[in-house]
């Protein structure tokens, strides 16, 4: 019990501030097991308009708390080390976990977050 | 005196405003799975809000054919807490309609990172009375016999109770996997009832079409539950208690509205021989943000 009590404690102190950096090497380095093509995107971008964009924008511009997601940050990220990021959240920063989405939908939208943003 | 005055005129400020976020607001996919009774370990998105109606169906050999319904309003206040309002009601054939009364549930998410086996805690009060027949889990000796007495006595049973479950959750490949542990009290003088709940469950595919869809596979889920009593702690056990089978499937419209239906099938004497669960389910998106903007007098 103890045990328990100090890890929901210590967790958001364990826990870094840019979530993609907190990615353990092993998770970061897994590639995208669909091809990162234009039907990947598209399908990636429904999704996100979806589940993500009400807290992160429709332009993935970021709104409050959510950070923003249209930044070389992101897109230049390690697929894997964003796939890690929608399976967890990061739930003392306010983002819940999507491992109820299916592995398939979450490398869709990994491979939507990849691509630059168009501007509008 | 200036509140009195004020009352109303707030009243209908704030029916104003949870109108205009309902109006304005975008939604979003809704649901957690298609299950009616097992709860699964997905949290609801931080100032979301969904609305879900789950509706029961059925006659018990010794009683009238009766409906219930329970209107459920949840909100994600965090990443790691849900909460919920149940407001119940029912309808027997020759007898009443009335209100059977409310259930206040929080979910807890345990550990901050995805596992193998990811646990919450669900923590409920519920005030409700003999009548209700929504049927949301059950427990103890729960059985047939709880559906068939008349409105009119049933609703005299008041029924003030703290209700515990253990909720353990895993995503394996596409199978969302569930199990609940119950736990509950009567505050009142009586025993500790105890009950389970298991479900499976998978998309029919696992990737997103490109287009928007509302008849692509990816909408459609599918699988079964089990649900039953394990009596109470001083004769736990399965002897006199009723389970259920029940197979679930849910469809998710592209705007994001979830449709469900379940038929339970009673496998145990004491069970209800056949029940018809349906809902709907309906997300509104930031919820929490739009009607704090309008508070603040700005736009939605």
């Amino acid at each position: 019990m103890k045990g328990l009590l100090y890890l929901i404690l210590a967790a958001p102190c364990a826990w870094g501030q840019t979530p993609l950096q907190d990615a353990p090497p092993a998770a970061a380095a897994r590639p995208n097991p669909l091809p990162e093509n234009e039907r990947s995107r598209t399908a990636g971008a429904k999704l996100f308009a979806r589940e993500c964009a009400a807290c992160h924008g429709s332009n993935r511009e970021g709104i409050g708390r959510a950070l923003p997601l249209d930044r070389p940050e992101v897109y230049q990220a390690p697929p894997g080390a964003i796939f890690w990021v929608l399976r967890n959240g990061h739930v003392t920063r306010g983002m819940p976990s999507f491992a109820h989405l299916p592995e398939p939908q979450r490398w869709q939208i990994v491979a939507f977050l990849r691509s630059v943003p168009k501007l509008h | 005196m200036t509140g009195n005055h004020s009352t109303p005129t707030n009243f209908r400020r704030w029916g104003w405003l949870a109108a205009a976020a309902v109006l304005f607001l975008p939604s979003c996919r809704a649901g957690e799975g298609p299950y009616f009774v097992t709860y699964s370990h997905q949290t609801e998105e931080p100032g979301n809000l969904e609305l879900t109606t789950k509706n029961i169906t059925g006659k018990p050999a010794d009683g009238n054919r009766f409906g219930a319904t329970a209107v459920e309003l949840e909100y994600g206040v965090t990443a790691w807490w849900t909460s919920e309002l149940y407001l119940d009601g029912q309808v027997t054939g020759g007898e009443s309609t009335l209100f059977t009364g409310y259930r206040w549930e929080n979910r807890f998410r345990l550990l901050p990172r995805e596992h193998w086996i990811n646990p919450m805690l669900y923590v409920e009060f519920e005030n409700i009375n003999g009548a209700d027949k929504t049927l949301l889990e059950v427990v103890g000796h729960d059985g047939a016999a709880d559906l068939t007495g008349p409105n009119a006595d049933a609703r005299l049973e008041k029924k003030r109770e703290i209700e515990a479950k253990l909720i353990l959750g895993s995503y394996f490949k596409g199978w969302t996997i569930a199990e609940n542990f119950i736990a509950e009290k009567n505050v009142h003088h009586a025993p500790f009832e105890f009950g389970y709940a298991a479900g499976l469950s998978r998309p029919l595919a696992l990737a997103a079409r490109p287009e928007r869809c509302n008849f692509c596979l990816e909408n459609f889920q599918a699988g079964v539950e089990v649900y039953g009593g394990l009596s109470t702690h001083q004769d736990f056990g399965f002897s006199d208690t009723s389970h259920y089978v029940a197979p679930v499937a849910a469809w998710t419209l592209a705007s994001g509205t979830t449709f469900k239906i379940s038929p339970s099938f009673g496998i145990t004497d004491s069970s209800a021989g056949f029940l018809l669960r349906f809902g709907v389910t309906y997300e509104i998106a930031q919820f929490g943000r739009t009607v704090h903007n309008l508070l603040r007098g700005g736009r939605p």
